[in-house]
């Protein structure tokens, strides 16, 4: 192409590119906010409200919005505001442990079976395929009730249903790489193949990997909730949003705001990271803009 | 066609096999045995060992899974642990409530996420492709509970336009009212993963150049998107609903519960409160076999949607 043919094509393809960007941007940083925002309140909980948030108060049970309580009292006169943001810390920190184990194990499962390739990989991907295949709440939901209740159950069924996608988003580029010249450099060197995959194959894929984390961090969140919600979360007293929108579902007709208050933080928590993923996505790779 | 369909089917039965075999694998490698879990931590060795006895865990793993296997093809799957009725009669009283309301969402997903979807594709970074891409990340962040719960509140509680209890009580009129807020609920969020992808792959075919071949032809403009843009995206569309497959199912759980409507939903978070393990096994397979029938069926509407496939 010559030059006059490149500065032609030039600036009608990139027509919009900057107000994209801008526009994907701002969602995204509109995103990081909105968690930001949560992340304090679930870290500054103690400091912000003046309920303790298992304290029961029955003579006070499902009460209206007032000055004391802001969002009200569930059935036994708990405060929902000060439940909700303690809430926030445990789906956070499951959400965010569950994907860390998840991206940890499917990463490396990924890594290995693109590196190693041949009968190893067909026989791991095919696992993964019918791991995928399977209802994944339902597959947690056995897990957990086969396991029971407890933080690190919950983290480790989530994270079972999750392993699949990051073993498939590390795969792909793994396979890429490793016939590139770079690669064959450092075997030439002598280099040890961990410190192959460790040093040089892994910071080349990392940045999917957390695009890949933060989607999947909000479906984490929505199985930790979906599974308090049908009874396999954290045992009371302890506040979870799922379990908070169960109880307050119970009694939607004495005060709606027991299940309206938990169910927008969990939908504002899911939908600043899927707006932060997104967003994440575009800079990461222009490619996939328009790709869901 | 009939190759195809034969080859298709065959494969199908393998990965049934193979999911099968995954959930007989999750259900034995966990640590924690069925019989101390059914009778809690306080039952005596003995009580757990006859329990064994009875559910046939005292055998070797080898065997345990050759008859599991046996079992779950043949549909001898058993007889409920609670209730003492056979687990196939139980799961097949309830099953046409799932498939039903599974149905009535995704025909409410294809009819309203495919249009929305291509209209944002069309009006690319104008306020409409804006407005629809933020709604359906918002339908897409929403737990299926959370809608539901909202939902009722507002048709049902405060509106009275459907009843709070869905009761399918012979006519017609209470059959849809007590259908409505659940197919929706399931619908629009399935719309929502409808919409995006199908904005997505329209805009990686509207600029392909026998687009811009039709329309220099003179190809009216409707029948270029609707027609030759449309049809060569719905390969994607197709594969992108397949695979939603595992969270309709999930969100199904979760609104048939908020409904109270009877389903697998409903049977699978009984079974699993009351630790009914022989139901429990047999809701794995009914959900496998789900599974394995939306794969053949993805394949059957690949065949449909392009007939490059028929050679293959």
């Amino acid at each position: 192409m010559s030059i006059e043919a490149v500065a032609a094509v030039r600036p009608a393809d990139r027509a919009g590119r900057p107000m994209d960007a801008f526009r994907s941007n701002k969602l995204a940083a509109l995103g990081l906010l909105l968690l930001a925002s949560i992340m304090a309140l679930a870290a500054l909980a103690p400091l912000i409200s003046w309920h303790d948030p298992a304290i029961q108060d029955v003579v006070h049970k499902l009460g209206r919005p007032s000055l004391s309580h802001i969002f009200g009292t569930d059935e036994f006169g708990r405060d929902i505001w000060a439940r909700t943001i303690f809430g926030a810390r445990v789906s956070l920190m499951i959400g965010f442990a569950s994907t860390a184990l998840a991206v940890l194990i499917g990463s490396c499962i990924g890594i290995l079976a693109g590196w190693y390739g041949g009968r190893l990989d067909t026989f791991v991907m095919q696992v993964m395929d019918v791991l995928l295949a399977f209802p994944s709440l339902i597959l947690g939901m056995i897990v957990v009730a086969m396991l029971g209740p407890s933080v690190s159950n919950i983290v480790l069924a989530i994270a079972l249903t999750s392993i699949p996608p990051f073993a498939r988003i590390a795969r792909a580029p793994t396979i890429a790489i490793k016939s590139r010249d770079f690669v064959d450099a450092c075997r030439s060197f002598g280099f040890s193949t961990p410190r192959i995959l460790l040093g040089h194959v892994l910071p080349n894929i990392v940045a999917e990997i957390l695009v890949m984390a933060a989607l999947w961090l909000a479906n984490a969140i929505r199985t930790e909730a979906s599974l308090a919600f049908v009874g396999l979360g954290l045992k009371p007293p302890i506040a979870t949003w799922g379990g908070m929108i169960r109880e307050g579902f119970d009694n939607i007709l004495d005060n709606p705001w027991l299940a309206l208050v938990p169910g927008t933080a969990v939908l504002v928590v899911i939908f600043a990271l899927n707006l932060l993923g997104d967003g994440l996505r575009d800079a990461v790779d222009p490619r996939l803009k328009d790709a869901t | 066609m009939l190759v195809y369909l034969i080859r298709r089917t065959g494969l199908a039965l393998i990965t049934g096999l193979a999911v099968l075999t995954l959930v007989f694998c999750v259900v034995r490698i966990l640590p924690g045995k069925p019989s101390h879990v059914i009778l809690g931590d306080f039952a005596s060795q003995a009580a757990i060992d006859a329990l064994d006895k009875r559910i046939g865990l005292d055998r070797p793993i080898p065997v345990q899974y050759l008859d599991f296997m046996g079992k779950a093809v043949t549909g001898n799957w058993g007889v409920s642990m609670v209730t003492d009725r056979p687990v196939i009669a139980e799961i097949l009283s309830v099953l046409p409530w799932t498939l039903e309301l599974t149905l009535a969402a995704l025909l409410i997903g294809v009819a309203t996420g495919i249009p929305l979807g291509v209209l944002a594709a069309l009006k690319r970074n104008r306020a409409a492709d804006n407005v629809i891409r933020v709604v359906s990340l918002v339908g897409l962040s929403f737990p299926a509970f959370v809608s539901a719960v909202l939902l009722l509140l507002i048709f049902a509680i405060e509106l009275g336009w459907t009843p709070v209890i869905s009761a399918k009580t012979g006519s017609f009129k209470a059959w849809a009212q007590s259908l409505a807020l659940p197919a929706i609920n399931l619908g629009l969020i399935n719309a929502a993963y409808i919409t995006r992808v199908t904005r997505s792959a329209m805009l990686e075919v509207l600029h392909a150049d026998y687009i811009r071949t039709a329309r220099a032809k003179g190809v009216p403009w409707y029948a270029v998107v609707w027609r030759h843009a449309l049809g060569n995206a719905m390969l994607p569309i197709v594969t992108v609903i397949g695979l939603f497959l595992g969270i309709l199912i999930g969100n199904s759980v979760l609104t048939e519960i908020v409904f109270n409507r009877p389903g697998l939903g409903k049977l699978i978070v009984g079974a699993l409160s009351q630790r009914d393990y022989t139901m429990l096994q047999g809701l794995m397979v009914i959900y496998t076999l789900l599974v394995v029938a939306v794969n053949v069926l993805t394949d059957l509407v690949y065949g449909l949607v392009d007939p490059r496939v028929e050679i293959r």
